[in-house]
């Protein structure tokens, strides 16, 4: 077997048993929503070259229909977590339509922009609690199969979901769209005087990274049972970024490691040291722009390609 | 526009602030023929190809290739209706394989390239034609080498099997042979020769020996006019011509057939 397929063996087989482990489910299931989101933003970022600042956007109002749907008007949990996701993917075709016709820092500039009007909507419109956001939204059931109120029934599909999605991104990495993305990220006008239109190429990652980063977003609503401005707010497109680069770009699983680091850290320092948590993620990060600039993950491949 | 002319230029003018790069310019291949576009550096050659490809708009002026006006349209666009080009500088993915590279310019044919849910093994169809492309181009045993490592000639040889790959009607070389040794040099320019047995050829090149061997007509540019057009013969009597490029009539251009 390769070494590889036993790592992956081994952090499936921790991942399943987290529960028997007496590992805080709840907190996992946080840190694999975060993650899901960071692998979807990778997708834009590490395998597209295009760097949004506005992904909480995408993540915030999915969560918002979700918990929405759920808790005043009585939608079940999988048709709920659904038009979540289509609020994720019909924002991201308006922001990433606009987006796309620039490059660089005006691209990120747009995607912020498109953001915080969306933020602003979430705390003015009426059916999202304003400052207190949506509380109690319902977990339910699984096409009323399986009861989810349970801390470790969820926990699995939530698991499951990433697994899922994780799988996801790699089949669209490795596929004939993904090579099209890597030619056009290598050298735009090569790939326009091959005859592709790289506008609809662009838009279409977008896309699915705005609809995955919503995925994210809805399931985490139902998850934790409650949606708040935090994660519609800029500083939630800033953490997302935080994780993937801490993590690594461009790799597969480098922004779920980065998110794993960054919620463990609020979530266990925030305890010891209060406020204080802030700068020291921000520490962490200074550290990885400066000393390992690939990331955990992308550092790791980078020392096995050299032996 | 009769049949045997693929493309046309009518008074096709490029001004840049206070500076005309391309000045007028009436240019007509035709089907089937290498045609040599030449000059002194900064003659607008590689200008008159943006505008071609449409990677520059027009001042004034047309474009017509195949019976179409196409001064209008986007350059992935054109390159759909099969005039696609080459670049002057090296123009490669650099960190994709060289057969993933060639794959690129044949891929947009197979009609999935937007299937993101596809497994990118089924671009494996491809790999007979790819590697046929690259045995013509001397590079199949570098089939699995990331191109950026590829020494410069051979990254120029990729760019013509890539650009090949995309199976154009109009094949746009800028410099072909630019910063190749002699026997990359031969190499290429007998390649544009079998290449052009099914397309047509419009090359900018500097190389006199390359023009003179395969080309069938030459325009010449100068301060973005044409100052000349015809055979090698032809063009090298011109008084004109020879001094744009020697600075004197008197002295010969260099190149000249046996």
């Amino acid at each position: 077997m390769r070494p590889a397929t036993i790592g992956y063996g081994l952090a499936l087989a921790a991942a399943l048993a987290v529960p028997a482990v007496g590992v805080y489910p709840v907190f996992m299931m946080k840190l694999l929503c975060f993650a899901m989101f960071a692998c979807a933003f990778n997708l834009l970022l590490g395998f597209t070259g295009m760097l949004s600042f506005g992904h909480a956007a995408f993540f915030g109002a999915a969560a918002y229909a979700t918990g929405w749907l759920a808790t005043a008007r009585g939608w079940g949990t999988l048709p709920a977590l659904g038009a979540g996701v289509v609020v994720a993917a019909t924002l991201g075709t308006a922001v990433g339509a606009l987006a796309i016709r620039r490059r660089g820092i005006y691209f990120a500039m747009i995607t912020m922009a498109l953001a915080q009007l969306v933020y602003f909507v979430c705390l003015e419109a009426p059916f999202t609690g304003g400052e207190n956001g949506l509380q109690g939204v319902p977990r339910g059931s699984l096409a009323g199969l399986v009861p989810l109120r349970s801390d470790v029934a969820m926990y699995y599909v939530v698991l499951g979901a990433f697994v899922g999605m994780y799988l996801l991104i790699r089949r669209i990495v490795h596929s004939p769209f993904g090579q099209v993305l890597k030619a056009i990220r290598e050298n735009e006008a090569r790939a326009v005087s091959l005859g592709y239109e790289i506008d609809r190429y662009k838009l279409l990652a977008f896309v699915l990274s705005a609809t995955l980063s919503g995925f994210a977003g809805a399931l985490k609503a139902v998850v934790l049972g409650f949606v708040t401005l935090s994660d519609v707010l800029q500083a939630n497109s800033g953490e997302v970024i935080l994780m993937t680069l801490l993590g690594g770009t461009g790799t597969f699983l480098g922004p779920a490691v980065g998110a794993g680091l960054v919620v463990t850290l609020q979530e266990y320092l925030s305890d010891l040291v209060g406020g204080w948590v802030t700068v020291i993620i921000g520490a962490v990060f200074v550290a990885c722009v400066l000393l390992f600039r690939r990331g955990i993950v992308g550092e790791l491949l980078a020392l096995r390609a050299r032996r | 526009m009769p049949d045997d002319i693929i493309l046309e230029t009518r008074g096709l003018t490029k001004e840049f602030k206070g500076f005309v790069a391309v000045s007028d310019v009436d240019l007509v291949v035709r089907r089937g023929q290498i045609h040599a576009l030449i000059g002194p550096n900064g003659a607008g050659k590689t200008t008159f190809f943006n505008l071609l490809t449409k990677f520059l708009a027009p001042t004034r002026g047309r474009i017509l290739y195949a019976g179409a006006d196409i001064t209008d349209l986007k350059p992935a666009a054109v390159a759909r209706r099969g005039l696609v080009r080459s670049f002057q500088m090296s123009a490669v993915f650099p960190h994709l394989t060289v057969i993933e590279n060639v794959r690129v310019g044949l891929q947009r044919r197979v009609g999935t390239s937007f299937h993101f849910w596809r497994p990118a093994a089924s671009l494996a169809v491809l790999d007979t034609r790819a590697h046929e492309l690259l045995e013509a181009v001397g590079l199949a045993p570098y089939a699995r080498m990331v191109a950026v490592e590829l020494p410069y000639g051979r990254k120029r040889a990729l760019e013509i099997a890539t650009t090949l790959a995309a199976d154009p009607a109009l094949l746009l070389l800028d410099e072909p042979t630019q910063g190749m040794g002699h026997e990359d040099v031969d190499r290429v320019a007998e390649l544009i020769r079998i290449a052009a047995r099914e397309r047509t050829v419009l090359m900018v090149e500097h190389n006199m020996n390359v023009v003179a061997r395969i080309a069938d007509t030459i325009t010449v540019l100068q301060r973005g006019q044409v100052i000349a057009a015809g055979s090698y013969a032809e063009v090298a009597r011109n008084p004109q011509v020879v001094e744009a490029y020697m600075g004197s009539s008197t002295a010969a251009l260099g190149g000249a057939p046996a």
